[in-house]
């Protein structure tokens, strides 16, 4: 298969399409526009339906309309358009429907700026919404691991009749990279769609989506039901690339486009003798807290680097077990680290230039 | 180089690079002693923008007109009057950096009455790696409705077939092959093929056009 030049907005698009994506709701926002305007030109194309919503919430609702007749279907914002979507997202988790949300993040709080950003952590892994639920996160740093991922999020989100968040900082949206289009790596049984509304054509009962349950004890079942669901992702679902960790001194911790900047520095540091190793979330939830067992006794102390003001570093501490001292690099708003910076803060953290 | 009109208008498909070779050329030509003025006039990208170069830019003598509101982030699709200027002193060298489709190329249209064909030249950037610029009928539309938009007639082609780091001969090659049916079909010259150093200077000498190698400006190292 021969491999295309794509944004990374088109590319999230084209992926969807590719996993069978047939509806997509959306609203503008920068710097995700390029997806939902291809989607708009080329849902036609496949028969699909593209609506842009009057609201960002209006659009999820259109989500939660479409996934409760069992169709493929996505929807995209930014930030803070994700942000008004989480009443939609905790009601989809709720009533266990299986859908696909894309952010492609940028500087907050508030409306923010248009440049890219990490600091929506919190929201998609600690959920914005009210509940006990769960998002299964992945956090591509490439345009092809978001091709693949989003791809694979349609599966992942059938399988487990759960919403499915493919998060990028707007980098990630706005870049150009090669991308080809495949099938995807984990191969999944996925369960009939018998809960789906789909018409009952008189020869079964009625299906009902709803997240509603008034009765405390059957919410509760409810609840554990859906707790059961979310330890199965935690044990089957976690991924993450472990890179130098051999003889690491520091070990840093970093997803998406960060990653890649970190990377760099790893590369520049071994190039002085210093031995820095990269743990990279592909799942931001579940967080890959097993990998920070596979440490090796060489480091010394624990690196956070995020476009954030910190908020990773949370996970980092509590797969840390208090072992070693976690240190944190960030650049917030819309700024992004640069290699020299992260290498020098490793120098730092090391006691000064070797 | 020097032999091209003094206004050059750059246009392009979204990611044919057409800022990367605005951003060369600029620089290339700066470095010929020309008084330069290069104008972002993208309404519709808010990423990887020549004015986000505007200190290198600068260190080249090259005087960048940008439309973002100073020190803003924003997206909002103004242009400044500041371009007219250097459209009327004919002592500079202009380079319309214009956006990606024809919504992008409205913002030329302002400055008609400036096309005098004697005056301008405006070259398509094209990248045959782009779904919509893959083919000679996909370039041909694009050409025709930013021609269309903008009042400006293409009087140049110029092949960055690429992929990035990735660009091998073989893409130039066939990005050549490309160019060469869309040059026919409009009856307008491959003005330069461009190339990352470590591929241009592997391209045979026998395609039209000058080889210009270009370094990636737009794109960080880490990327």
């Amino acid at each position: 298969m021969t491999r295309i030049l794509m944004k990374g907005n088109e590319a999230i698009g084209a992926a969807a399409i590719k996993a069978g994506c047939r509806y997509f709701f959306g609203y503008p926002i920068t710097p995700q526009n390029e997806l939902p305007e291809f989607m708009s030109k080329e849902m036609p194309k496949v028969d699909g339906v593209y609506v842009q919503a009057e609201s960002e919430v209006a659009a999820i609702n259109m989500v939660y309309g479409a996934a409760g007749t069992g169709a493929r279907v996505m929807t995209s914002s930014s930030s803070p358009g994700i942000a008004l979507k989480q009443e939609g997202i905790t009601y989809i988790a709720g009533a266990e429907l299986p859908c696909v949300i894309v952010n492609i993040s940028r500087g907050g709080p508030g409306l923010g700026g248009i440049q890219p950003s990490q600091a929506d952590y919190f929201q998609s892994t600690r959920g914005g919404g009210n509940g006990d639920y769960r998002l299964l996160v992945y956090a591509p740093a490439s345009l092809q691991e978001a091709v693949d991922l989003v791809i694979e999020a349609f599966d992942a989100a059938d399988y487990y009749r759960n919403p499915v968040m493919v998060i990028g900082d707007g980098m990630i949206g706005q870049m150009m990279e090669p991308v080809e289009f495949r099938e995807p790596a984990t191969k999944r049984e996925l369960p009939t769609k018998d809960w789906a509304t789909t018409g009952t054509n008189s020869s079964r009962k009625p299906n009902i989506i709803n997240s509603l349950a008034l009765d405390p004890e059957e919410l509760e079942k409810h609840n554990i039901k859906l707790d059961k669901k979310y330890k199965e992702m935690e044990e089957k679902e976690v991924r993450y690339e472990m890179y130098k960790m051999e003889d690491a001194e520091v070990v840093m911790v970093a997803y998406g486009t960060t990653a890649r900047i970190a990377k760099n520095a790893v590369d520049a540091l071994e190039k002085e003798g210093i031995k820095v190793g990269l743990i990279r979330p592909i799942t931001l939830w579940p967080f890959p807290y097993k990998a920070f067992k596979e440490i090796p006794a060489t480091a010394k102390a624990l690196l956070s680097v995020e476009m954030s003001m910190g908020q990773m570093i949370d996970d980092v501490k509590i797969a840390n077990e208090g072992r070693l001292p976690v240190e944190f690099y960030g650049r917030a708003g819309g700024m992004i680290p640069t290699p020299e910076a992260i290498a020098a803060k490793v120098k730092d953290i090391l006691g000064g230039a070797k | 180089m020097l032999k091209d009109r003094r206004i050059r208008i750059i246009i392009g498909h979204y990611g044919s690079g057409k800022t990367e070779f605005a951003v060369n050329y600029a620089i290339n030509l700066a470095k010929e002693n020309k008084k330069i003025a290069l104008a972002d006039l993208d309404i519709v990208n808010p990423y990887f923008r020549s004015r986000e170069k505007e200190s290198l830019l600068e260190g080249y003598g090259i005087k960048v007109i940008a439309s973002y509101i100073k020190g803003s982030g924003s997206d909002l699709p103004s242009v400044t009057g500041d371009v007219l200027g250097p459209l009327q002193d004919k002592s500079y060298d202009v380079i319309l950096d214009v956006g990606g489709d024809a919504v992008g190329a409205r913002a030329l249209a302002r400055y008609k009455e400036y096309w005098n064909p004697k005056d301008y030249d405006m070259f398509c950037v094209i990248n045959a790696n782009r779904g919509d610029t893959s083919t000679v009928e996909g370039v041909l539309q694009h050409i025709q409705s930013m021609e269309n938009t903008s009042g400006a007639k293409v009087t140049g082609l110029i092949n960055n077939t690429h992929l990035l780091r990735h660009t091998t001969v073989e893409e130039v090659i066939k990005g050549q092959e490309l160019c060469s049916k869309v040059a026919g079909a409009l009856n307008t010259p491959i003005k330069y093929i461009t190339a990352i150093h470590e591929v241009a200077e592997k391209l045979p000498g026998n395609l039209e056009g000058t080889i210009m190698p270009i370094k990636m400006i737009m794109r960080e190292e880490w990327m």
